[in-house]
């Protein structure tokens, strides 16, 4: 299998991947290192992982990160109410000490979070790791943990090894610096928002019934759209939505009617500021230029 | 006629070759091991490595570790491996015996003061009188622009030590506002008795839910910004020596210079050796002591960087004299922007500490009603002492 096979397998999953992105997850594939994805929201980092994980058939374990995301929500937890009504239940029955003290700490008893989910399936599941620069630094060193061993202490049951490894996508949008070490770990690419011909291409395969000449005015009056100086610069999702909006609404040329075309970029522009800076006339003169 | 350098006959084959760019690309301020030449080759062999642009797709993926690394990296492989058809004799460089530029002396110019405790660069803190005898030296100002100004002459390890435990302190001040009362949380370090207890009453007496409760850590990260204009090249040794501190006392902090433009030096500044990091940073500060925009520099900060690092819980320090080139229409707007993502802003004006001094330049006066605090700093010492002030912020 080439990168060029999974270029097209990943075509036929819906998902237009750039020669850049390709090379760099065919050898994240082959060499078995985790791949970190850096870029601005919107681009489709978070998509690659769900479409790989349908090309190869896998499942996806997804784990999102957030400002004060702890190891034992990431990795495992016991659960709790079930151990205590298993001792009472078994303090009904005359039962005590060690027996119910072996029995409550078993694998039975562990809730697997999506770190130790990921080292125990029986297929190599994809393992997405959601905006990791939101987590801070200490779980970015246990992570790197988990993710040059493959195993994870229980300290109650021993050590738990990987039967299988996942395939890890890392994703960051860049709100903190990620530390050298996990940047060593993982191989890297920069993902950027796509060229006029990749974004076709993409709008053609999550909108096949769209006719080419409107698709190419949407898609060149996003890309004029996103030269503007913005607060939130639309994404893919976005163009997709956009495009969804005027195929509702049974306009086929965005030249046709400015009042229109100017409601609907509600699905465009997302902060009160931008919806003010990009006026009818404006939408109309980027209309123009992208024509 | 093909783009590719032709390797000399006496080349001992391909993994030497990717040694070399390895070692190339480290030359080049990369952060690469022997662990990377390794990973790099097992990627050769996974893609076509007789086409240029996939080698050169597949070694961006391995090489590269951070966007400027991957925007660096498309000249950086031209240069070796797409020479023009030359034929490059040394594959692997030899271990350099010249002195390399990250060797530095650092000797203090130590032969222009008269023998008082103060040097050249630092001035006499002691309170006493020089021993000179005050006729002092005129320093001419340069009008020129001196671009690619090595700061580590500004700068020395042991004044840098020195800021660091001012910037650290200061850190501190920002950062430990803890309280002493716990809170309820979702995830704390200790059970909530009172709660637990209270909600086990719905459970018949088993306590289901335990409740845990924290202390609230209510952190400040610190974005500082430091002018190196022309006018403010006095100051700038302190106030670098201040930054080079910070970044290494403080994990969550984040630094910036700006003249007519503006580069973040966090980066830089977080190197182990100090002396190279601040020779790093010069490298980037290119245009060092010219002119200054500063309206235009935070304008850009605002809409830039500030979108990413700044929230409600920084604090913004800008170190400058307020002298703008711009009219300060552009700096009032830039610090309203600022303002607006809830942080703290200080300003630390070096000649606000003469006597006489009023807010009359354009952008200072401009900038005054945005600021939470205005205070002189010109040496270390008024930096410590804007502890107590920080902390009632």
């Amino acid at each position: 299998m080439t990168w060029t096979d999974l270029q097209s397998q990943l075509g036929r999953h819906g998902y237009v991947a750039s020669d850049d992105l390709t090379v760099a997850l065919h050898l994240a594939l082959a060499l078995e290192r985790p791949l970190l994805l850096e870029g601005a929201a919107g681009v489709g980092k978070t998509d690659i992982a769900r479409t790989l994980s349908e090309v190869r058939d896998t499942r996806l374990i997804r784990l999102q990160c957030y400002e004060g995301l702890d190891a034992a929500h990431a990795i495992y937890e016991w659960n709790y109410q079930r151990q205590l009504l298993t001792i009472r239940a078994a303090a009904e029955d005359g039962e005590t000490g060690k027996t119910v003290e072996d029995r409550i700490f078993s694998r039975d008893f562990l809730l697997e979070r999506p770190l130790l989910a990921a080292i125990t399936q029986d297929r190599r599941p994809v393992l997405l790791i959601d905006e990791i620069d939101r987590a801070d630094e200490e779980f970015e060193a246990y992570l790197l943990e988990v993710l040059s061993e493959y195993q994870v202490s229980v300290p109650e049951l021993g050590t738990i090894t990987a039967t299988t490894k996942p395939i890890v996508i890392l994703t960051s949008n860049g709100t903190r610096d990620l530390s050298d070490a996990l940047r060593r770990r993982c191989l890297y690419t920069y993902v950027d928002y796509p060229d006029m011909q990749t974004e076709l291409a993409i709008l053609k395969a999550r909108c096949p019934g769209i006719e080419a000449r409107l698709g190419a005015q949407i898609v060149g009056f996003v890309q004029k759209l996103r030269e503007e100086e913005l607060e939130k610069t639309p994404g893919i999702a976005e163009m997709l939505d956009f495009a969804a909006a005027l195929m509702g609404l049974g306009i086929a040329d965005l030249t046709d009617d400015p009042t229109v075309l100017h409601a609907t970029l509600s699905t465009l522009l997302k902060t009160q500021s931008d919806q003010a800076q990009i006026t009818p006339d404006v939408a109309a003169r980027i209309v123009g230029k992208a024509a | 006629m093909s783009r590719v350098t032709r390797f000399a006959g006496r080349d001992p084959g391909p993994a030497s070759r990717i040694a070399g760019f390895i070692a190339h690309l480290r030359q080049n301020g990369l952060r690469l091991g022997v662990a990377e030449v390794e990973l790099a080759l097992n990627a050769m062999n996974e893609v076509n490595a007789v086409v240029p642009d996939e080698c050169r797709r597949a070694l961006r993926a391995v090489c590269t570790g951070c966007t400027d690394e991957a925007e660096r990296f498309d000249t950086l492989f031209d240069s070796f491996w797409m020479d023009a058809g030359r034929v490059k004799q040394k594959v692997v460089p030899k271990a350099q015996a010249a002195p390399r530029d990250d060797v530095h002396s650092s000797r203090q110019a130590k032969g222009q003061d008269a023998g008082a405790s103060g040097s050249a660069t630092a001035p006499d803190t002691s309170g006493e009188e020089a021993e000179s005898d005050g006729t002092g030296k005129l320093i001419a100002t340069e009008r020129r622009n001196l671009s690619r100004r090595d700061l580590r002459d500004l700068v020395s390890a042991d004044e840098i030590a020195e800021a660091e435990a001012v910037a650290r302190r200061m850190g501190a001040a920002l950062r430990d506002r803890r309280s002493r009362r716990r809170i309820a949380a979702r995830k704390g370090d200790r059970l909530h008795f009172r709660k637990t207890i209270r909600q086990s009453l719905a459970t018949g007496g088993e306590p289901l839910r335990l409740l845990r409760k924290h202390r609230p850590d209510r952190s400040r990260k610190i974005v500082a910004l430091c002018d190196v204009s022309g006018s403010m090249s006095v100051y700038a040794q302190v106030f670098l020596a201040f930054l080079a501190g910070l970044m290494r006392a403080d994990k969550d902090a984040d630094a910036y210079l700006f003249h007519t433009r503006l580069v973040r030096i966090t980066e830089a500044l977080r190197d182990k050796d100090t002396m190279r990091a601040i020779g790093r940073m010069s490298l980037m500060a290119d245009g060092f002591g010219g002119g200054s925009k500063i309206g235009l520099s935070l304008q850009r900060f605002a809409d830039t960087y500030a979108r990413r690092f700044v929230d409600g819980r920084s604090v913004v320090i800008i170190l400058s004299d307020g002298y703008d080139t711009e009219p300060p229409a552009a700096l009032s707007a830039a610090l309203a922007k600022l303002r607006k993502r809830g942080c703290k802003i200080i300003w630390l004006n070096p000649l606000k500490g003469w006597a006489d001094y009023a807010p009359v330049a354009g952008g200072m006066a401009a900038a005054l009603p945005y600021l939470d605090l205005f205070r002189p700093a010109n040496t270390l010492a008024d930096l410590a002492a804007l502890e107590p002030e920080l902390v009632a912020l």
